[in-house]
């Protein structure tokens, strides 16, 4: 038994029309609480927002503090927030970051007994008897709109936290490429890869499912086509649309499913280099598919079939993949090792305990197709430096 | 049905938890993967058609080793941080590596009463906790 959760998605260009029709259903007119953060107040994509809201006669009010990243104190002041002006709707506005303040803010608001850790899978929290959740993506990659999925950091503490729970995935997710547009070449391709990774590890890993493979190859095959394009030339709005859609697939996939020893290591990693966390990611996967080799072997061969790779220089589907995926990242512009990021090998391994034990409290290891030891974790780690492939 | 190992250690008694502390405390990767673990469990056994009483199952855990194990009579005989409770054939599923420990909890087949946020922090121990029960020779009743 496994659940399959998703938003209704209104997606394509023009998709923030939607927002046209939204009706209060607590109050009238009816009020939102955008939350987002002050990058894209300055771009004007909030004010398409509200422009929006406005126009079906909502109340609007922006909570503007998210930063990248978002931490658990944040999220606390966009609770307070909440509860001064009762929204009917929370709008999560941005990338990863905002969308995931803006379930946390909605769990808090709903359920003022909680504290932010409290969010978990394994309990009922009883949401939507406040409000509802709409959000929209700003870049093409992270998929929080259609997950469930909330990490924010503790800043007391000094640690990020994996938190969620089914129902604080989004009623509504607004999927419109024209709000994605105006990425930056290097976001483009940090973001593109991100959901590159989500969906390949989602097909990968021990939790797939029947509903999730289709989502994570029809998503890989896009990206592997249209990121590229995207980078390239930012006007390219069929390649903008591709992605967009491609990463909300991902995004519907992986949720669904899960993500797995990529991202566990790309977390480590960047938290410890403090590494873009597609680009730290991105840069783990072809090692990881080359390790998962041994026992992912017929998974690998579907994938390559359905992305359409042939084998290059070396033989094998697992081997085909990961080559796939490394040209892909070079072509972009993004370092496939360690070592191109400019972190010297001495400073990487006086890290590398930590990096190995943070690897290995990360949610996502246990969905792995091969399970690494410590010693595997080691050796992989040192070959994402040296660039070397994985032949263990 | 099989039955399991016939020259095994019945599920759900005391020498069977007593042979998975001795599993867990002979097991590097579990020590590495639970040394900073503070937390004693308790482990519900419900009865099913499969099985017909309530069992209750003791495993101390501590910075990456067993402190203890027994079958006991009640919940509340020996104290807990952690209880998990679950019908006999879904112990059974978890124990044969047939369901995930951490998904059987997020769809409830596993319920759990303690610190959530701790034990998503380790789950890397549960799976080496799980790997260590398949190594214990079992016979289902």
């Amino acid at each position: 038994m496994w659940h399959f959760v998703s938003p209704e998605i209104v997606f394509g260009e023009g998709a923030l029309d939607s927002l046209d029709e939204l009706r209060g259903w607590r109050s009238t007119p009816g009020r939102a609480l955008i939350v987002t953060d002050t990058t894209l107040l300055e771009l004007g994509l909030v004010d398409r927002v509200r422009s929006r809201l406005h126009t079906a006669g909502m109340e609007t009010h922006v909570f503007d503090a998210v930063e990248p990243e978002p931490s658990v104190q944040t999220v606390q002041r966009g609770r307070d927030v909440a509860e001064e002006v009762a929204p009917d709707w929370i709008v999560g506005l941005g990338g990863g970051s905002p969308m995931d303040a803006a379930k946390a803010i909605w769990v808090l608001y709903e359920r003022p007994d909680l504290e932010p850790a409290d969010i978990n899978p394994f309990v009922d929290l009883g949401l939507r008897e406040k409000a509802r959740l709409i959000t929209i993506p700003t870049t093409s990659g992270t998929g929080a709109e259609v997950t469930w999925a909330i990490v924010l950091t503790d800043n007391v503490e000094g640690r990020k936290m994996g938190l969620g729970n089914r129902e604080n995935v989004a009623d509504i997710a607004i999927v419109d490429p024209y709000m994605a547009a105006g990425m930056p070449p290097r976001l483009t391709a940090d973001t593109g890869l991100d959901a590159l990774t989500h969906a390949t590890e989602g097909y990968l890993c021990t939790w797939h499912t029947d509903l999730t493979d289709g989502l994570c190859a029809q998503a890989a095959r896009d990206i592997l086509r249209y990121l590229p394009r995207a980078v390239a030339d930012g006007d390219d709005l069929e390649a903008r649309e591709h992605m967009h859609h491609a990463a909300t697939a991902a995004g519907l996939g992986f949720g669904n499913a899960m993500a797995s020893l990529a991202h566990a290591m790309g977390h480590a990693l960047g938290a410890s280099f403090h590494i873009p966390h597609g680009r730290a990611v991105s840069l783990c996967l072809p090692y990881t598919i080359e390790f998962a080799a041994r026992e992912a072997a017929e998974r690998c061969v579907n994938l390559v079939q359905l992305l359409g790779l042939t084998d290059g220089q070396r033989t094998g589907a697992a081997l085909a993949l990961a080559d796939g995926v490394r040209h892909l990242v070079d072509e972009v512009g993004n370092p496939t090792r360690v070592s191109q990021l400019g972190i010297d090998r001495q400073l990487f391994e006086t890290q590398l305990e930590k990096l190995i034990d943070d690897a290995f409290s990360d949610t996502q290891m246990v969905t792995a197709p091969r399970s690494p030891s410590y010693q595997d974790l080691r050796r992989l780690f040192l070959c994402t430096y040296t660039g070397d492939a994985v032949d263990f | 049905m099989d039955k399991g190992d016939p020259m095994g250690f019945e599920f759900p008694s005391d020498a069977w938890i007593k042979e998975l502390s001795d599993h867990l405390n002979q097991s590097a990767s579990y020590e590495r993967s639970a040394k900073d673990w503070e937390g004693d469990f308790v482990f519900v056994v419900e009865p099913d058609e499969a099985y017909a009483e309530t069992a209750y199952l003791f495993l101390g855990l501590h910075h990456g080793k067993s402190t203890g194990a027994a079958r006991v009579e009640s919940q509340d005989e020996r104290e807990a941080a952690f209880v998990i409770r679950a019908p006999y054939s879904i112990w059974r599923k978890v124990i044969e590596g047939d369901l995930d420990p951490i998904r059987g909890m997020m769809t409830r087949r596993l319920k759990l009463s303690g610190n959530m946020v701790k034990i998503m922090r380790y789950p890397r121990a549960a799976q080496e906790i799980v790997a260590c029960c398949a190594e214990v020779p079992t016979d289902w009743t």
